[in-house]
């Protein structure tokens, strides 16, 4: 039973910094917000990245520790996906974030860090990100035959789901369309 | 009259043309499902498990019976109404929920709670870990067919609850943290009751320990059951006991400490053979380390506000709302409309009883997050369950649930 050693939380800026080195040609942002990095990466890169950032020397990430998707209903991108990175060794968070266009998907990280698994097939679920290669996309929290992804800013909140197979017809009557007997 | 069937006759492939001897045994798969209403999944987890004789071939978890769609719903409210709903998360240890979520708001608006709140919200965590750590003992050693332990713990976390319930009026939905501080201060003799928990309490641990770190019985249901490597848990981004039982001495207390945790004298304790014996030890440890830092909360508490001063995220103190324009419509517009943090996200981790709590917020300026994403501690460790369970016995299946320790509530959100 020993005690592990307090250890001062670093920003990892060189980090982000060697990666923009280490892809010159990729194009990737480096932001800073309230003292934690993110680095925008192009979704056809991410996997190399995600590699890279995986075997660092100096700095390797061991941990993919939450994935989150959002959507967004106005400007060029559809969605974004965000991954966590923690790096156990060397205490340093990295936040990789990659946007998509309407009908894009992303490849998947569960060949990275197979802990991608479940998060990813939650995004999938809630968000309606496809993550391409990944080894068993299936719902997780909403029943299988679910139509919707709730978490989309399009979900109709009061009115239940509405027709996703394009018939037009609602795949579920909304409290409002309820006939009262 | 109908012809009667030979009722002697054997049905069809369980005749003399069956297999026999020991042939008949091997072979055969059976697929049980167990869940999502089981005394030992500890809430609504449902496990499908393909049986070889009692041998674990495989297991698939099904999860989200418990889903209410918490994300989505902080999508339409203001920061402050979403706190009732982290309550419901880890139900558990609701107040270790309230802070990690009340941390993670006051990082994206850079608010930091006064030293007097930041003590408060550090006694708060340790015993929502406690109370926790004491519900896994008590119903993990249930499981396992140890009644007496399960009675001793609720015990104590009878007090825990008397000692919440004074502090923040409900016993488990208690809602008392605030974005820059805290609801109200602790009542008079609070401290008095926390105090006497503290001096009793490693006393009932010691008599915890004699029922269970020696037993025969006990050691033989969890030492070299559901191990799980440094390796295999890292990957899979198992934190909190579970990884340390694993030998890593991962606690986000330590690595990056919040309220002030730098301050305080405690140790990580970490197993060494990652099976449900060392993650029994290491939670057990967990608890004494909690009463360490409960002892030095409460031998350090600062006098001062409980509150930043900000009118425009703090409520106005009752008295004066009924007497002063100002303060009257600072309170409708707080209620009403909330406060609006600066677009931006952030991510905050705490360490939550079942290990790294981390709310991203993704703001666009509004009185609502645009995403709240919650990284719940018990939904990753979840995913470890097959690496644990498969190649076991049926029986142990029923021990590795209980010291992965889920909490329902925060799988499905």
């Amino acid at each position: 039973m020993a005690a592990g050693p307090y250890i001062e939380p670093n920003p990892p800026k060189d980090v982000a910094e060697g990666l923009r080195t280490a892809f010159a040609d990729a194009g990737l942002i480096v932001e800073e917000f309230r003292g934690e990095i993110t680095v925008v990466v192009p979704r056809e890169r991410l996997v190399e990245v995600a590699r890279h950032l995986r075997a660092d020397r100096d700095c390797p990430f061991e941990m993919l520790t939450g994935c989150a998707g959002l959507h967004f209903l106005e400007g060029e991108f559809e969605h974004e996906v965000v991954y966590v990175l923690y790096s156990l060794s060397r205490n340093r968070r990295l936040t990789l974030l990659v946007r998509l266009k309407p009908g894009e998907g992303v490849a998947s990280l569960t060949g990275v860090w197979p802990g991608a698994n479940w998060p990813e097939r939650e995004q999938y679920d809630l968000v309606g990100i496809r993550f391409e290669g990944h080894p068993d996309l299936r719902r997780i929290i909403m029943p299988e035959d679910y139509p919707d992804h709730p978490l989309r800013k399009d979900f109709d909140v009061e009115g239940g789901p509405v027709s996703l197979d394009g018939s037009g017809k609602p795949a579920s009557p909304g409290w409002r369309d309820m006939e009262h007997a | 009259m109908t012809e009667r069937q030979d009722l002697d006759a054997a049905p069809p492939g369980m005749g003399p043309e069956r297999p026999q001897g020991e042939d008949a045994l091997r072979g055969d798969q059976m697929v049980l499902n167990m869940g999502p209403s089981h005394p030992s999944t500890h809430g609504v987890l449902r496990l499908v498990v393909t049986l070889d004789g009692e041998t674990v071939k495989a297991v698939k978890p099904y999860i989200g019976y418990l889903h209410r769609g918490m994300e989505k719903i902080a999508e339409g409210m203001t920061y402050t109404q979403f706190i009732p709903y982290t309550d419901r998360m880890d139900y558990l240890a609701p107040l270790s929920t309230n802070v990690g979520y009340v941390l993670a708001v006051e990082k994206l608006m850079e608010i930091t709670a006064p030293p007097r709140a930041r003590v408060i919200r550090v006694m708060c965590c340790e015993l929502a870990r406690i109370s926790a750590h004491l519900l896994w003992l008590g119903t993990g050693a249930l499981d396992l067919g140890a009644a007496t332990v399960f009675f001793h713990t609720f015990r104590e976390r009878e007090t825990l609850y008397n000692i919440i319930e004074s502090l923040t009026g409900g016993r488990l939905t208690t809602s008392y943290p605030r974005v820059g501080g805290l609801c109200r201060d602790m009542p008079d003799g609070w401290t008095r009751q926390v105090r006497a928990f503290v001096n009793g309490f490693p006393r009932v641990l010691d008599e915890l320990d004699v029922l269970l770190t020696g037993n025969q019985i006990w050691l033989k249901r969890t030492q070299k059951v559901g191990v799980i490597t440094a390796e295999d848990a890292v990957a899979l981004g198992v934190t909190g006991p579970n990884l340390r039982g694993s030998g890593i001495a991962y606690d986000v207390r330590r690595t990056e400490p919040y309220l002030g945790y730098e301050n305080y004298e405690f140790d990580v304790p970490v197993g060494e053979h990652g099976d449900v014996y060392d993650r029994y030890l290491v939670r057990f440890e967990e608890m004494r380390q909690s009463v360490r830092i409960l002892d030095q909360a409460l031998r350090n508490i600062p006098a001062g506000p409980i509150n930043i001063d900000d009118p425009k995220v703090v409520l106005p103190p009752k008295d004066r709302v009924l007497q002063s324009m100002e303060e009257l419509i600072q309170q409708f517009m707080i209620v009403t409309e909330g406060f609006r943090p600066p677009p931006g996200a952030v991510y905050h981790a705490i360490e939550a009883p079942k290990g790294e709590l981390g709310f991203y917020i993704r703001s666009r300026g509004d009185k609502s997050p645009y995403r709240l994403h919650i990284r719940a501690p018990s939904f990753i460790s979840l995913q470890a369950i097959e690496k644990m369970a498969v190649g076991g016995l049926v029986s142990d299946l029923i021990a590795i649930i209980a010291s992965l320790d889920p909490v329902m509530g925060e799988v499905d959100r």
